[in-house]
């Protein structure tokens, strides 16, 4: 708390009292970045809690190094598909979205790049459909929502329902098995001693980083979300942007499909189950503003990552799943609070420094 | 702002003709050209006469829920095929939805067609048992497939699978496996299916029960969902904790796709796993004795097509032509079967 009361403490001081007016209500860029930047230690002090737990819990299996390195390695892996959904949804939420339809588009992609059809194209045919069918989804998702105005959570709430019905009439709701040894290998590889799936992952993240962070287009990502009428006063086309929005979050389902399926060697229309709350709760505990504007990618990757790190350590602990559901409920109630309380304190700072200020 | 608004409307148009172009493309990737897989029906047998012979005219209505896997995918197929091969049954389907609710609504339309018989696999026995005795009550026999109701006044006949012997099975063949290894105190694994269903439960229990009288415990415990990428989620952190393992049983064949997929993506094999249901992938997998599968013990959908050939049976008022009554009975329980490399043969076209 002290902490982040520093850094913002300095953040304004620094460009004066002049432009508190413009630059004071949306803060200062050096004081939002400080902020996240504490916010992500913090979860990272909670990996590192549940990390300790599992060593206290599980001594024996944790005194052996090379289990301890295949668990790090099994939690990424446990975390790469819901990480590269939650990298998309991280930019819907940003820009002032929801995606309600992750889960359904992953089911619908590995399933239409699954027919035995796609499959005689080989794995290039099978990528290609998995990438394009989600791209297509999300920017349907994405024209329905700018240009049809409907609400996100409606439009995208349909679309869960519809791209689920399709999933299932193509495969027929059977289990399609993939036979393509590259696609299934996809999992089953490692370069380095690491999977193949942590490598996507990171990569995926890197480069959603550097879109929000070093693109003009995440500048307006942030731009859109934090107030759509000023951005469009300042002349950005909101309309098209958020279309875009939802099209990468259905590119990144799209790559997840082809993760899952290479996970699974099978897709059917009922994976990728509840997979929209995972990445939103991720995505959520990690700092992103649901109401939009702000949101870091680090941080929603850490959210996956935590949640990762739970599901392994109920499951070394042989806990039961509801308990370990309950405890997810309690944490992302209590990042929520966590964030209000810095938010309040926050807010708080600036009231008290306008006051001293104009005085 | 009109020159923007132009310049925009025909990339809109370049968009839009590409996705066109993507889709028309696409949707020749949908097919499914392989044979579905084959119903596990009994052909009618006319050459002796007796109940396969035509007789009275029987409509069957059927529901079951929405399928979203393949174990209710085969149910609902099997239902459809086995009717077909009866010159003197009309079937009547109707889609139940996605819920208990959904199928209640689907089910009284149904009732307004007065069908002769409904085969019914209610999405939850208890909560659709108010139904069955509406139908009882109407005069229409009701055949329960697989999920119990509680009140016996609500079912004509109740056809079901051995949820707690499927446990039982499982167990037995473990118990023997590892006796005959003589490994004295095996560690066990165990995947189950959706825990929140009550027949998940039945079959722990079995499967523990059975395992503690012989002087074993299961180590270990995961529930997935009965698809299969939480099979091989389940699985893979199962795999986590358990670094050396005896014998695993995983609920449903499904799932097992995802499992063990889990097994090869963590490269092991110092266990032996048993299947559930009976699939033809397992069965398959279990013939060609390259994985850790070694067993599946049954729960087979076709209970869907005898449901279906008792509920004709029970229109034209004839009995089982084996049995002395002249009627059929109330209650029959599928004994869960163990399928291994030896028998797997003769299991193969029951696999769905």
């Amino acid at each position: 708390m002290t902490l982040s009361e520093g850094t913002g403490l300095k953040a304004p001081a620094q460009p004066g009292p002049e432009p508190a007016l413009p630059g004071g209500r949306k803060r200062p860029w050096a004081g939002e970045s400080g902020e996240s930047v504490t916010r992500n230690l913090v979860l990272v002090g909670v990996l590192a809690a549940l990390i300790v737990i599992g060593a206290i819990t599980q001594p024996e299996l944790y005194g052996n190094s090379t289990w301890v390195w295949t668990n790090v390695l099994s939690i990424l892996q446990l975390a790469s598909v819901v990480g590269v959904v939650t990298v998309g949804m991280t930019f819907v939420i940003i820009g002032g979205g929801i995606d309600l339809s992750v889960g359904a588009i992953v089911a619908l992609a590995g399933v239409w790049s699954t027919t035995l059809a796609t499959q005689s194209y080989g794995a290039a045919g099978m990528i290609f459909t998995a990438i394009v069918v989600g791209v297509a989804v999300g920017l349907v998702n994405g024209v329905l929502i700018s240009y049809g105005r409907l609400v996100p959570f409606i439009a995208t709430l349909a679309m869960l329902v519809a791209a689920r019905g399709l999933a299932a009439a193509i495969s027929g709701k059977q289990t399609q098995i993939s036979s393509n040894t590259f696609i299934n290998g996809i999992a089953s590889t490692k370069i380095l001693g690491i999977p193949v799936l942590v490598y996507i992952l990171g990569a995926v993240a890197v480069a959603g980083w550097i879109l929000l962070n070093r693109t003009t287009f995440g500048r307006r990502t942030v731009a859109v979300g934090g107030n759509p009428e000023a951005a469009r006063l300042a002349g950005i086309n909101v309309k098209r942007h958020t279309m875009f929005l939802y099209g990468l979050s259905g590119l990144c389902c799209g790559i997840a499909a082809v993760m899952l399926t290479s996970q699974a060697t099978s897709a059917q229309a009922a994976m990728g189950n509840l997979y929209e709350l995972d990445a939103i709760a991720a995505a959520i505990i990690g700092g992103t503003l649901l109401s939009g504007g702000r949101g870091t990618i680090v941080g929603s990757i850490l959210g996956v990552l935590i949640f990762a790190t739970i599901t392994n350590l109920f499951a070394i602990n042989g806990l039961s799943t509801e308990a370990q559901n309950m405890v997810k409920g309690g944490i992302i109630v209590a990042a929520v609070l966590v964030q209000q309380f810095r938010f309040k304190s926050v807010t708080q700072f600036f009231a008290r420094n306008r006051i001293t200020s104009s005085t | 702002m009109s020159k923007i608004n132009s310049d925009l409307s025909r990339r809109r148009l370049l968009f839009g003709g590409a996705a066109v172009g993507a889709g028309a493309l696409l949707t020749a990737c949908t097919s499914n050209e392989a044979a579905p897989t084959t119903a596990q029906t009994k052909a009618a047998d006319t050459s002796g006469g007796g109940n396969a012979a035509p007789g009275t005219k029987v409509t069957i209505g059927f529901s079951a829920p929405a399928a979203d896997h393949g174990w209710i995918a085969a149910i609902t197929n099997n239902a459809k095929a086995q009717a077909a091969t009866f010159s003197d049954v009309e079937f009547k389907s109707v889609e139940a939805g996605a819920d208990a609710a959904a199928q209640r609504a689907a089910l009284s339309t149904l009732i307004a067609q007065k069908p002769t018989v409904i085969v019914l696999l209610p999405h939850d026995g208890k909560e659709l048992n108010s139904f069955g005795l509406e139908a009882m009550a109407a005069g229409i026999p009701v055949v329960n497939l697989d999920r119990a109701f509680p009140d016996a006044r609500a079912y004509r006949t109740q056809i079901m699978g051995d949820n707690y012997g499927m446990g039982v099975a499982a167990a037995d063949y473990i118990i023997a496996q590892m006796k005959a290894k003589g490994v004295g105190s095996p560690i066990i694994g165990e995947i189950a299916g959706m825990d929140e269903l009550e027949l998940t439960q039945t079959r722990s229990k079995g499967f523990t029960e059975t395992l503690a009288a012989a002087g074993f415990k299961v180590a270990n415990r995961r529930a997935a969902r009965f698809t299969v990428d939480s099979g091989q989620q389940e699985a893979s952190q199962l795999l986590q904790a358990l670094p050396r393992m005896d014998a695993l049983w995983n609920h449903d064949d499904d799932q097992g796709v995802g499992v063990l997929a889990a097994i090869n993506q963590a490269s092991r094999k110092e266990f032996i796993m048993v299947g559930g249901a009976g699939s033809k992938q397992a069965i398959e997998t279990i013939q060609a004795d390259n994985t850790v599968l070694k067993a599946t013990v049954t729960y087979s959908p076709s209970m869907a097509s005898s449901a279906i050939s008792l509920a004709r049976l029970i229109g034209q008022k004839k009995g089982l032509a084996d049995l002395v009554e002249l009627q059929v009975p109330k209650e029959i329980v599928l004994a869960s079967e163990t399928i291994t490399k030896e028998n797997a043969s003769s299991y193969i076209q029951l696999g769905f």
